[in-house]
Parts: structure tokens; sequence; C-alpha cells
């Protein structure tokens, strides 16, 4: 730094912000906005982020899991035929959704929970829309370069250099957008076959539809309208001053050490006027086109590019960083006092949502430690009630849908509680008589239906309707179900 | 209006000029992209009209250039669906009842089938449960007045009760006793008090030792010497708790006096021999089969 000639340290750019509270309006025409290369601790974060959960995105239909034969080998497979999700070692039936219910309910606390702690932080860091808009931009930085040489092209008329130019950067966003269609199918069906299909235009339509739609939105969503769908199309902006409190860091410009603010020659003195000089960089790095000055904002998604962008002028000039950083209202107010305890992440509020998030994940994890792998639901006949036998006897039928969520074939014994002198017998192509402990096979990863019709003689009916247990138990195994329904007879 | 623009003060946006009460409305413009949906369903519109069955005329409607019709996709599907049924319905065609009970796929269709068409043709009589009315029996206990085993059920689905559409049809024969003047009111009453014995019941002791002379010389031949029934002609057993027209004794009096004629179709004229087959799988399985 020291090598410049005297005069201007530090690039001043003569810009307006794009977004200001003052102007918004209802019907505006959208500026766009050209936000210019930044490096920095925040840059890396937010590029590693990128790298790290497009990698876990693409990659993750691709992983291999062996559940032996005739179960698919696909890690994570949500399949909507066969109504299973597969997720490593668990596999979830549709009548355990609540485990997805769960998912969700975590994935929202732990929304407030960062929230609360860092604002926010999902939009800057880990949403999709961030993500690929970034991913985007890049691309556009690499073909078109950074934002000056992107407005004069943008300004320029038309001509070869200019078509060219466009025309790699869409084809470039075109690939992303199918491939990030294109990887989205693979979550639900066998990927390296749906690949063959794919190329060889055997898949099914709806997966074709599904790539188009995809390709569409995360085109349009991520090249063309970026920072509109963060303002005007997202409720979250809307909601998520409920979870921050005074507290909360975000992406604050510490007004107190920058103002008055003003340019800045090289040697003048600090004296008498504040560490902003003025530059505008904090403007133009912005991916929502706003001025962090202006303070908290709506369009702001904390992507804390501007603190990088200030950090690198405030290397220059020799002040101290962090004019623009993670600070909270609350903070900022006790270091006016000159207490200087900074930022509080414990605090009830954050607290209540970490206990609350490990609460969910605790009562889901003992739930998917205990869910057993044989369940039985009984439906009975209500339409006759109750058949009167020859004999004098009583009969019922029931219904039964045993569960067999195991990889293997089971032999299962039923029984009856509750109903003296009960008779069983299963209904189906081997004849196998009335007895009190019927038995059958249950194939592998299969729900098996059974007719059964349970006899008694009325005389051993202490009334009406009869409450009765149904007990399956696994020969030489332990695991057992058991179902409670009722038994009907003649009114007494 | 359009030459007295007014201006709201408040918003910078014109009104419509419309006022109630001092409160103007404003003519606030429609979000572009909004606007630009509209124009494209209209445009969209146009090519449906033009593609698909839409305008009423007076007789009839425009057909559309595609030639499309909700009513021959039906078609179509239902056509779709007979084929891939077609396979399991000439299985159960080609084989034995026995066959398609043992064989469990067979099993599975014909009893989904059967059910089916219990529900279209038997539901409006025997009751959607198959649970039976008065006259009509319930077919998921175990007495059968023309048998229970597979091939009883299926001829008499086939053949039906008491028809002119088949010469096989069951029929049976008793005689209004009271009506044919074969018995007269004190030797109605004395058998019916016997029949009541039969099961356990009854009150009038010496009514029934006198019915019992009657019944052996009336009733046995067909409904046996202690009548249990004989279903090669249709008469029901009368020593168990299943009465089709009901157990007390005032029907049973009306039904020796007066006699019962049930009737049934023929449904062999009436439906293909697959669906006969799977509805005589149905009912023996509804838990009262032989």
């Amino acid at each position: 730094m020291s090598q410049r000639p005297s005069g201007r340290d530090v690039d001043v750019i003569d810009v307006a912000p794009v977004n200001k509270k003052e102007n918004r309006a209802l019907y505006k025409k959208r500026t766009k906005i050209h936000a210019k290369r930044t490096t920095g601790m925040y840059r890396s974060l937010k590029s590693w982020m990128i790298v790290v959960l497009l990698a876990i995105y693409y990659v993750t239909p691709w992983i291999r899991w062996d559940r032996g034969p005739g179960a698919p080998d696909q890690a994570v497979l949500i399949d909507f035929v066969s109504q299973r999700f597969y997720f490593f070692f668990i596999e979830i039936w549709p009548q355990e959704v609540y485990y997805l219910a769960g998912l969700l309910i975590m994935a929202g606390i732990g929304l407030f929970f960062i929230t609360s702690l860092f604002g926010r932080a999902w939009c800057g860091y880990a949403c999709p829309q961030t993500v690929w808009t970034d991913l985007f931009v890049a691309v556009e930085r690499l073909v078109e370069g950074d934002r000056a040489a992107r407005i004069h092209l943008d300004n320029a008329p038309m001509s070869l250099r200019k078509f060219t130019k466009r025309a790699l950067k869409f084809s470039i966003w075109l690939i992303i957008s199918l491939g990030t269609g294109g990887a989205w199918v693979f979550y639900y069906a066998d990927a390296p076959t749906l690949m063959m299909d794919l190329i060889t235009f055997q898949a099914s339509s709806i997966a074709y539809a599904t790539i188009g739609v995809l390709t569409f939105t995360t085109f349009s969503l991520g090249g063309l309208m970026r920072e509109q769908v963060c303002i005007y199309m997202c409720p979250w902006p809307r909601i998520q001053a409920a979870m921050m409190d005074e507290e909360s860091a975000i992406v604050t410009y510490r007004g107190d050490r920058g103002e008055p603010r003003g340019p800045y020659r090289k040697g003048e003195s600090w004296e008498e006027r504040g560490d902003c000089v003025n530059c505008n960089q904090c403007v133009v790095v912005c991916p929502t086109g706003i001025d962090i000055r202006d303070g908290q904002q709506l369009e702001c998604i904390t992507c804390a590019l501007c603190i990088d962008a200030c950090d690198g002028v405030m290397a220059k000039v020799g002040r101290p960083q962090g004019l623009i950083a993670y600070a909270s209202l609350g903070g900022e107010h006790r270091r006016a006092q000159g207490d200087s305890s900074g930022i509080r992440l414990f605090r009830v509020r954050t607290l209540i949502y970490l206990l609350a998030w490990a609460g969910v994940g605790l009562i889901m994890l003992y739930s998917l430690a205990n869910r057993t792998d044989l369940d039985i639901n009984v439906l009975r006949d209500r339409n006759p009630l109750f058949t009167e036998l020859s004999d004098g006897r009583i009969r019922n039928g029931f219904t039964f849908k045993i569960l067999n969520m195991a990889s293997e074939q089971r032999t299962l014994i039923l029984s009856i509680q509750g109903l003296p002198g009960a008779r069983l017998k299963v209904v189906g192509s081997e004849d196998l008589g009335e007895s009190t402990t019927p038995y059958f096979t249950v194939k592998p990863d299969r729900v098996h239906s059974v007719r059964l019709l349970v006899s008694a003689p009325r005389d051993a009916l202490p009334s009406d309707a009869v409450d009765v247990r149904f007990i399956l138990n696994e020969v030489n195994a332990t695991s057992k179900a058991h179902y409670d329904s009722v038994f009907r007879g003649p009114e007494k | 209006m359009a030459e007295n623009p007014q201006v709201d003060e408040v918003t910078g946006t014109e009104t419509t000029g419309h006022e109630w009460d001092g409160i103007r409305e404003l003519n606030t413009p429609l979000p572009r992209w909004w606007l630009y949906i509209f124009y494209a369903t209209i445009v969209w519109s146009f090519g449906y009209y033009i593609a698909y069955p839409a305008i009423p005329m007076v007789s009839s409607f425009t057909k559309g250039m595609l030639g499309y019709s909700s009513r021959a996709e039906v078609a179509e599907k239902i056509t779709a669906a007979k084929a891939g049924q077609k396979i399991y319905l000439d299985k159960i065609e080609g084989s034995s009842l026995e066959e398609i009970r043992t064989n469990p796929d067979l099993l599975e269709f014909s009893l989904a089938s059967g059910r089916a068409a219990f529900n279209v043709n038997c539901s409006q009589c025997h009751g959607s449960g198959a649970q039976g009315v008065k006259g009509y029996p319930n077919l998921n206990d175990d007495e059968w007045l023309w048998g229970g085993t597979l091939d009883a059920i299926h001829f008499t689905i086939a053949n039906g009760v008491r028809n002119d559409q088949s010469d096989d049809a069951r029929t049976s024969a008793m005689p209004a006793f009271l009506k044919d003047e074969i018995l007269d009111r004190a030797g109605v009453n004395d058998a019916a008090e016997y029949v009541l014995s039969l099961s356990g019941g009854g009150a009038d002791k010496e009514a029934a030792a006198r019915g019992k002379a009657v019944f052996s010389e009336n009733c046995v031949d067909c409904h046996g010497q202690n009548g249990e029934g004989l279903a090669e002609v249709g008469a029901p057993a009368l020593n168990n708790a299943i009465w089709l027209y009901g157990g007390d004794k005032k029907t049973i009096v009306e039904t020796i006096s007066f006699s019962r004629h049930g009737v049934m179709p023929a449904w062999g004229k009436i439906l293909d021999e697959a669906t006969i087959k799977s509805l005589a799988i149905f009912v023996h399985s509804l838990g009262g089969g032989k």
C-alpha cells in the first residue's frame, strides 16, 4: 500500500443504493444490481458453504447402501411407488410420517434458534436461493467480468462480443439449472437406472416434466430474479423479526464510530471525524442493493459481504476493523456506556429455542430407537356386526393388516384374550381349519392382509360387546404386537 | 372520469372518481406480472376453444380439433382395465372351483371381483354385507337351503330358485298345509309347537307331543326325522337357531299354513361364467362355506 503514490488510497465509488427505505414503492421497475466482487473471511465462508451444500445436494442420491436382496440400495430414497422412505439405516413407512413432521418441527425451531442468535444467517449462507444466486453471480462474473465491466456491457449496444458473452453465460446457467432439476429426481428413483433412462429418453414424462419445471425455476429465480425473490416473494423476511431481539447479532454499521463520515485523504487527521471514508464499497458489494449504513433493513439477508468490503478498506486506511460487523443493538448500547461485553448468546429466548429443539430431537430419537418392526391393525366387520351359527355360536369377522417391516420372512402366531371358548379361522387358499392359535407366514417388508373369523359360544358372552385383545407373537423370536378390539353379539 | 382524473394526495394514485361518505376509491394499477398472466390466460383460452369441446350450441356443441371426449376416455380406460383382467378371468373360467380356491392369486382376484359382482347384483335382496333379511337367506352363516359346498353354491347362483329362466332352477315344493286343507288349525298349531321344541323352544309340551305325530306324517320326508333338513330338496334344518322367516310361533304357524316359496333369478343366464365362479368363491368365503 505504501508504495502507492499519494492521493486516494481507496476507490471511492459514486453510487446510490438501489434499495433504500425512502424509495420503496409498490410499483417500481427493477434496477439491476451489479454486485462487486469482494474477498475476506465471510466471502470464504460463503464459498465453502456453497461447495458443501451443493455437494450434499448433488452427491447424496448416488450414495449406495446395501439393504440385502430385493431392497433398494440407494442410501436416501423417497419411494412413492412402494410407499417407503429410506435414509441410510432407517426405513420409514407411510404411517410413520410423523418422523417427517418431527424433522420439520426441528428445522423450524432450529431456524428460530439460529435467527435469535445471528439474525438471518439462514438467508445469508444456507438458503438455496442464496446458494444458487451466488453460484449464478459467480458464473456471470467469470464470463462478463466484475461490476464495472458488467455495467459497461449492459449499456453497450448489441454486438457479436456482447451476444457471445450473453450466450455463454446463459448456457452455463442453463446447464447448472438442468443439473439442479436433474439431481432432484434422483431422490425419487434409483439414480443410476434413472440416469440411463433419462439419457436414452425412456424415463417417465413426470421425470422430464419435474426436471423441466425445476430447470425453469432455478434459471429464473437464481439467474434473473435474484434479490427480488428475497424482497418480494419470500415470507421469511416478514416474520423473522419476531424471533429476534435487541441481543441478536446482526450485520451492523457502527454509526457511533463511523460518523461523521466523509472522504479521507492520506495523511489527514482522524480527529473530529468518523472512520467511515464514504467509499461506498459496502454499497457496491451488496447483493440486495442496500446501504447497510441506513440501519437494519428488510432487504438485508446478512450475507456479511459488506463486512469483508469495509474491513479491507479499514486495513488500507489503517483504522481498526469492524466498522461494519456482527453486533447487537444491546451490545451497541452497552458499548456506548463503556461496557464492552458485546454479544450475549445465552439468553432466555435462545435457551428456550435450544431446549425445545433438543426436546423434539430426543423424543424423535427415543421413538426411533424403540420402534418395532412388527405391527397389526385390525378392522372388524361392520356389516354384519355378527353372525349367528346353526350350533348357537356367535361369529365375528375381522380383517388383519400385519405389517412386517423386517427384511426377512416371519412366521407369526395369533391368539385372542378375553373371549373364553373362542375359535379362530383364517380365510385363505390353505384350509387350516379352526384353532385357538392360527399361524401364518408373512413375506418380508410387506403388509400382509388376513381375514379371520372368530367364533365363541353365545353363553360365553357377558354382554353384546366384549373387549378382546389380539396378540401376535413371532415364532422363535421376541417380537410381538397386539391390538384391542371388540367382539359383538346379540343384545342380552 | 377520464376527462377529469383525480389524484389522491396521500398516495399519489389516481382515483376512480367514486366517493362514499368522503372515502374515495383508488384506481391502483394491477401488478404487471399479474396483468401479463391474465392476458396469457385469455390467449390460452382461445387455443382451448379451438382444441377442445367448448361452446354449447342449440342441440350440440363445438367438438374441438383434438376430438377429445371424456366419455371416450372413460371407455378407453375401461377397455384397458378389462384387458388387464382378462388373463385372470380366462384362468378362472378354465379352472375348477376348488382349483381357484386353493390358488392364492386366483382366490384374491375372484374374491375381489366376486364382491364387486355381489354388490351390483345380489345385495338388493341379500344385503350389502350378505347378512340377508326375512325371506332372503343370510349368506354368512353355516346353514344352506341348497347346500353350502362350492359346487352347490355355484349351481344355485347359476340356475336360481323357482324361475322360468333355467330348467335346472332349484324348486322346493312345501305344501300350504292349512290353505290346501291338509291340516286343520289345531294340527298346524301342534306341528308348530313340535318344530319349536326341536331347537329347544316352545311352551306347550302336550301340543308338541301331539305335533310329533303330525310331523312324522307330513314333514319328515323333506325335513328329516329330527328336523335336520335336506339340501337336495331345499328343506331347511328346523333343529337349530337359524330361521329364514323367523323362529317365533306366530311366524312358524304362518309358514306351515301358507308355505314359503322364495325366488331367485338364474344368474347363469345373465352373467358370464367367470363372474358366477367368482360369486360362488366369494359367497363360500363369507364364513359358512362347507
